[in-house]
């Protein structure tokens, strides 16, 4: 087959979503993860490691290490980051989904776009190696190319032959989103056909521990199921998760050629910047970032469904996404809800984990509960949020994701 | 350290570190064609080979090692 990225004109297009995959504490694939969402499953453990190391809160989402051996080759392994194992999971489903094999991958030009913010395990240990060795041979051979902020996206572009546009979005918590709505804007403009987006955030013991330094983690140990808690009264911090997440967009006029089975369609991104504290976020840049998404997409907020807020579970981001959203949906309210109740906060990955858990609610007709919401404060009673799980037909949700230095996304996905 | 015991465990290690078929560990394998070691392999395999025999080698000599016979040969020069 040609390479047709040249042959088109740029007429703005549909860009629809073809495969999706999904390696998180939720489940490992995407049926685990509907299961787990329909039975309101939380993701949270406590880890006695990080409390011996110092947290302040040992809580972390969990999830397995991928292995790799019976799949891919001592070399083809060596460069990879466990965060970049759980990318390649991820991807390997979504790419199956999309009907995208090895043999379209070298013949047609795919591109990538995955959230990512750091590597911290391997930076560490190879750094450590090189103090205590005394010598930069001895960090081994994969240790630069581990502990690059775009090792996902170097990696994946050699292991699934990818041809197109090949770059890590990093912006904080809205990596993930952000790598989605640069893949459909480079889409819909036509500069590219197909690009695999999404976003990764390492688990462990590392990585974090900065974070908790600042006290933005919950501290109720005691109960890790009921510590993240978005939007609740007594919530009183995020907690720290991971995996990753895959979606595959691609151009309408591409999938319908390869009779892709289309899943659902990116309609709208918008996006802004708070201006403001490098960590406690505002009203305005979130309320900004969902009229920019409205505005582009020519949707109107009627229209939603339901929405996958932001919400963290720390204080003042949930009272300031309440107000955005109030400030913008006004009467229209739908529900709205926040996953990270289960999964805690998948930061890098969360845009894209999360567009996954909401198309899999909206093909399935229901909506997770927005767990551990028990009691509003009267900032998040202007929201409309089940306690309980919603069995409802919606077609159309809007997804936000904030991130440090005030950097805010905004996807509208709609049903296909 | 004998040759015979240089060589057992050379080939144990790239046995287990770099999942290569035993059936290719002999003297005259080739390590760049014949075990596909490539540039960034031979880091890792040159900071084995110090671990095991606690020797310090040159990465500009390992370079110019050809087989795995010549491998052993040069471990042993330097013990």
């Amino acid at each position: 087959m040609p390479d047709i990225k040249s042959s088109h004109n740029t007429m703005s297009r549909k860009v629809v979503i073809t495969g999706m995959g999904i390696y998180s504490c939720l489940g490992t694939d995407l049926d685990s993860v509907k299961d787990s969402l329909w039975n309101g499953k939380s993701g949270i453990v406590f880890d006695p490691e990080r409390k011996a190391m110092g947290y302040r809160s040992a809580l972390t989402g969990y999830v397995p290490e991928p292995d790799l051996k019976s799949i891919l080759s001592r070399s083809q392994r060596a460069f990879l980051p466990t965060h970049g194992a759980y990318a390649y999971v991820a991807t390997d489903q979504a790419l199956k989904m999309a009907g995208i094999n090895m043999e379209y991958l070298e013949k047609n030009s795919v591109g990538i776009l995955y959230g990512g913010d750091s590597t911290a395990e391997p930076t560490y240990q190879s750094i450590c190696t090189m103090v205590e060795k005394g010598d930069t041979l001895r960090c081994g051979s994969g240790a630069i190319f581990k502990s690059m902020n775009s090792t996902v996206t170097m990696n994946l572009s050699c292991l699934f032959k990818l041809r197109g546009i090949n770059m890590t979005v990093s912006a904080a918590c809205a990596s993930g989103s952000h790598a989605i709505g640069l893949g459909y804007l480079l889409i819909k403009e036509g500069l590219e056909e197909c690009i695999v987006c999404g976003g990764a955030q390492e688990i462990n013991k590392y990585v974090v521990g900065s974070f908790d330094g600042i006290g933005a983690f919950s501290i109720r140990e005691n109960e890790p199921e009921k510590a993240s808690r978005p939007f609740d009264r007594d919530r009183d911090g995020l907690v720290p998760s991971g995996g990753a997440a895959t979606l595959i967009l691609e151009s309408e006029e591409s999938a319908l050629k390869r009779g892709a089975n289309i899943i659902a369609e990116v309609v709208g991104y918008g996006f802004s910047s708070n201006g403001d504290h490098i960590s406690t976020p505002n009203v305005a840049g979130p309320a900004q970032s969902l009229r920019n998404c409205f505005k582009n997409s020519g949707i109107d907020p009627s229209q939603i469904g339901y929405i996958n807020a932001h919400a963290t579970s720390t204080p003042v981001g949930d009272k300031n996404e309440a107000l955005a959203i109030a400030e913008v949906f006004g009467k229209d309210m739908p529900p709205v809800s926040s996953t990270k109740g289960q999964t805690g906060h998948e930061m890098w990955m969360a845009g894209a984990s999360e567009a996954i858990y909401s198309i899999i609610m909206m093909k399935n007709g229901f909506i997770a509960p927005s767990l551990n919401f028990e009691n509003p404060d009267q900032d998040t009673a202007l929201l409309n949020i089940p306690t309980e799980r919603l069995e409802t037909k919606f077609d159309m949700f809007l997804s936000n994701s904030f991130g440090f230095g005030g950097t805010n996304s905004t996807l509208i996905i709609k049903n296909r | 350290m004998t040759l015979e015991e240089i060589k057992e465990k050379v080939n144990v290690s790239l046995a287990e570190e770099f999942e290569i078929e035993e059936s290719l560990l002999t003297p005259d394998a080739n390590i760049k064609t014949t075990l596909k070691l490539d540039s960034l392999s031979i880091i890792d395999l040159i900071a084995i080979i110090e671990d095991t025999f606690s020797i310090k080698t040159e990465v500009a000599e390992i370079k110019q090692v050809a087989t795995l016979g010549d491998l052993y040969g040069y471990i042993q020069s330097k013990l």
